[in-house]
């Protein structure tokens, strides 16, 4: 947290200027709101990371081991030749400067080195200084510099202010992604033992207990007895949620914020009611009780880690197919990752609806259905009761959460979804949507409280969208389907723009649902109090 | 400073080859050698380069997408911004490298009282690179009738097409105009916008004054007294192409600067950003098909990793498991 608290106000006096230095020069300031605190070290030994130590960013001495330039550039040369992203990436840039004013960093901060280009530029000036061969004659000239401690303190500093959302990549004439080289230097940094506590201890966590929070198993089934015992005082249902339930037709996998923190909770009540609604047999696990995976933020190796228990614990229950949760990051890792690393998934089925008889065949090796997908189809088909004025007391837009737009392009099955059970729904402004949309700030395992400031700077563009509709058209919500986005967003929009909730978009679900045998519902899932019904139900839509 | 050095470095080019077919009379070498060097420098570079890239493999499947998910029939599929196929891959790179789509998108924000974020459409930069690029390749394909005996029909064809408006005498070219004003346009916004000439580095002002040098040089040819003997030229041009490299006896400083600019250009090439060309095709995040949970992408040094087994899992946990009524495998 910054010393003194900025007002909104101040903190938009954004100067989109060149500063008196050059960006060769390394120049980093640890200032309180920036940065992220250092990996405990009793994690990272859990962990078996590289070189775990007590150690902060703003130490002036970060005891690294004593050959950690060549253990770096042996990193680089590792990385060069196992991916070509970093490789290609490392080449081609003409630095157009398309991608400058795309990043949310930026636009928050003023900051040139949260440009895209100039992100890249930090590590790819160290490549040209020790892999190419005119940056090794030409020298300075060429754009490259030699790997000094404070070049690595200017890569820990800027590489963990990338929220790895990849909106440059969309706007950059060849592709590069910035989260691709995020990850190497992420990588690199690990490599001599730089994490940060943020990342490093819900690895640990999930590592060890199955989720993020490290909840241990009998938590986890008081969290999810709780939830069915609140829906049954809110609805009147008693639903069953079967957890490590061996021979279930599904495993569901959520992200373990939607039984432990809110407003995710309420989202885990909609999915609840929903499965109990349908009759689907399913179950929850407690061993793989985590959709989500800090390792994406760390490293490929902890990301395949993490990611193995939901293979592993479909086999040991032996269901036919998974089924995933509201989540952002953990789609990215599903949709792109989890075949390569983990299977084939050779032991369950190619994914088929129990319900509709609908086979989903994008997903027919992965075998792991997104939600969305899941619940449109049985929307479309007529397979729920929905009575969308229930959700009358909410005017609604949506967040696209980075992964699922822009690594999967799912952007129109939410949409179908939200416009079935909300009736006043209002898109943000084009450039912030869809392929385009905006991260809320505070993703790729930068969402924790130290570096608010910055959380806050990043999350500017969002809310500043959001702020848009919220004057024009009255949104009081703003719907997400990311656990990131809904623990790290009602902060920010409370800070941007006061008046504007948070939800998901199985919340809305759930209030809408008419359960058999429910009382008349007096309150939605939060227990806010439901309008009376209104005559007019048309969809108001606008953009 | 980058920009001067830039600036100081085509100059010094410049100097060296008037010196060094002027008084020094070293024609063979501007004439013969060093486009033989620069092209076999240009050839094995890029070679090296590609075979480089093509030899690191893509261990994940990342396209960044643009559009709707291929899912459910009835929800309409984004075919090129989305691929889902080889084919709409195919048509997903081919707006990429001949309209440059991504570029198209491009916005500007602005930072309004309010505070209020405003993003308007910035297609400055595409109409730019889009003016370059064409032109320099129509250029690049008018000068083929140096290279050919008869000139191809398409080579005339296209000079016709490009002398279109009939201005002047002799005919001013569309494309020599665009070049020019897309250099300067390049030039003046990397200049002009704040964020971009805190960037930029001389690699980026080095090309720009490059090829405008080549422009320039090729302009006092066409246009003005400097003209170059056309017979000459292709009499050195043919000769080259032949392996049999004769020095016509006519040809003047301007025509030796010209072909020397162009020799430092490709051969500069492969060391440089402007590798751009080649490395869009192999671009892992444009050239896939989003089709990863349908189709397994196989990484080549997919390795084991230490994992968290089930039973370790339930070793630690038994006891709690058991106390809140969880099934166990062992009891």
């Amino acid at each position: 947290m910054a010393e003194e608290k900025k007002t909104p106000e101040q903190l938009a006096q954004v100067q989109y200027t060149r500063p008196g230095y050059k960006w060769m020069d390394p120049k980093v300031e640890f200032k309180k709101g920036s940065y992220n605190y250092g990996a405990v070290k009793e994690n990272a030994e859990y962990m078996s990371l590289p070189y775990p130590r007590k150690w902060q960013p703003f130490d002036a001495d970060w005891n690294l081991p004593d050959n950690w330039q060549e253990i770096i550039f042996e990193g680089m040369r590792e990385r060069l030749d196992r991916f070509r992203s970093f490789r290609v990436f490392m080449d081609i840039c003409v630095r157009c400067g398309a991608c400058a004013d795309k990043c949310h960093y930026y636009i928050g901060s003023g900051d040139p080195k949260n440009m895209p280009v100039l992100r890249a530029e930090l590590l790819r000036s160290v490549y040209r200084n020790n892999f190419t061969a005119f940056g090794k004659v030409l020298g300075k000239i060429a754009g490259s510099r030699p790997l000094t401690i404070d070049v690595l303190k200017e890569w820990f500093f800027y590489f963990y202010q990338c929220t790895e959302c990849r909106r440059c990549s969309v706007f950059c004439p060849y592709g590069i992604d910035t989260a691709e080289i995020t990850m190497m230097a992420r990588e690199l940094l690990n490599l001599v033992g730089i994490n940060i506590d943020w990342i490093v201890t819900p690895l640990a966590n999930c590592f060890r207990t199955g989720n993020h929070l490290g909840i241990q198993p009998h938590g986890f089934k008081d969290s999810i007895d709780f939830a069915v015992d609140e829906l049954e005082e809110l609805t009147g249902v008693r639903v069953e949620a079967p957890i490590n339930k061996k021979g279930a037709e599904i495993l569901f996998v959520a992200p373990s914020a939607d039984y432990f923190a809110s407003p995710h909770y309420y989202t885990l009540l909609g999915y609840l009611a929903l499965f109990h609604e349908i009759g689907l047999d399913y179950t929850w696990s407690s061993y793989a009780s985590e959709g989500g995976n800090f390792g994406l933020f760390h490293s490929a190796e902890a990301m395949k880690r993490l990611n193995s228990k939901i293979y592993m614990e479909s086999k040991r229950l032996g269901v036919k197919w998974i089924l995933g949760g509201e989540c952002g990051h953990m789609w990215r890792v599903l949709h792109q990752y989890m075949d390569t690393i983990n299977g084939p998934a050779n032991h369950l089925e190619e994914p088929v609806s129990p319900i509709t008889g609908t086979r989903f065949d994008n997903a027919k090796s992965t075998k792991m259905v997104h939600i969305m997908e899941f619940t449109s189809d049985l929307i479309k088909n007529n397979k729920l009761k929905l009575d969308p004025s229930r959700n009358d007391h909410w005017n609604v837009t949506f967040h696209d959460s980075c992964n699922p737009a822009r690594a999967m392009g799912l952007l129109e099955e939410p949409r179908y979804v939200i416009k079935n059970v909300c009736n006043h729904f209002h898109e943000m402004p084009e450039n912030t949507i869809r392929e385009q949309t905006f991260c809320c700030g505070s993703g790729a395992g930068l969402g924790t409280d130290e570096n608010l400031e910055m959380r806050l700077r990043g999350g500017f563009p969002r809310a500043n969208a959001c702020k848009y509709v919220h004057d024009r058209f009255g949104v009081n919500i703003l719907l997400c389907i990311c656990a990131i986005d809904k623990a790290t967003l009602p902060p920010l929009l409370e800070y941007w723009v006061p008046g504007v909730e948070v939800g998901g978009i199985h919340e809305m679900i759930g209030n809408a649902l008419i359960m058999k045998g429910e009382n008349e519902r007096a309150t939605d899932l939060r227990g806010t109090p439901i309008k009376e019904v209104a005559e007019g139900k048309e969809v108001t839509e606008d953009v | 400073m980058p920009l001067v050095i830039s600036l100081l470095a085509v100059i010094v080019l410049v100097v060296i080859a008037l010196a060094g077919t002027g008084s020094l009379g070293l024609q063979y070498l501007f004439g013969v050698i060093f486009p033989y060097a620069a092209l076999a420098t240009f050839l094995i570079g890029l070679v090296y380069r590609v075979i480089t890239w093509a030899r690191s493999p893509v261990p994940f499947h990342i396209p960044t997408i643009c559009g709707q998910q291929k899912s459910h029939s009835w929800i309409k599929h984004s075919k090129l911004e989305s691929p889902y196929t080889t084919l709409g891959v195919i048509g997903r790179m081919a707006l990429e490298i001949f309209f440059f789509r991504s570029l198209f998108r491009n916005t500007k924000v602005d930072l309004k009282k309010g505070p209020r974020l405003v993003y308007g459409s910035e297609k400055y930069l595409w109409m730019a690179g889009m003016a370059f690029h064409y032109s320099f390749l129509i250029i690049l394909l008018r000068h083929l009738r140096f290279f050919a005996e008869p000139v191809p029909f398409f080579v005339t064809a296209l000079q016709t097409l490009d002398g279109f408006f009939q201005i002047w005498l002799p005919i001013i070219y569309i494309t020599d105009g665009l070049i020019l004003a897309a250099l300067l346009f390049l030039l003046f916004r990397r200049l002009y916008d704040v964020k971009l000439r805190y960037l930029s580095m001389a690699g980026d002002y080095f090309p720009l004054f490059l090829l405008l040098g080549i422009a320039i040089t090729g302009y006092l040819m066409r246009y003005t007294t400097a003209k170059a003997d056309l017979v000459e030229v292709k009499e050195l041009a043919m000769g080259l192409l032949s392996f049999r490299p004769v020095i016509p006896a006519g040809l003047d400083s301007v025509f030796y600067l010209h072909i020397f600019l162009v020799s430092v250009l490709i051969a500069y090439f492969p060391f440089s950003k402007l590798l751009h060309m080649a490395g869009v095709f192999m671009s892992p995040t444009r050239n896939l098909a989003n089709n990863s949970r349908a189709k397994r992408h196989i990484n080549p040094w997919n390795y084991d990793v230490k994992v968290h087994t089930y039973e370790e899992y339930e070793d630690e946990f038994r006891d709690v498991m058991k106390a809140a009524g969880m099934p166990v495998e062992k009891e």
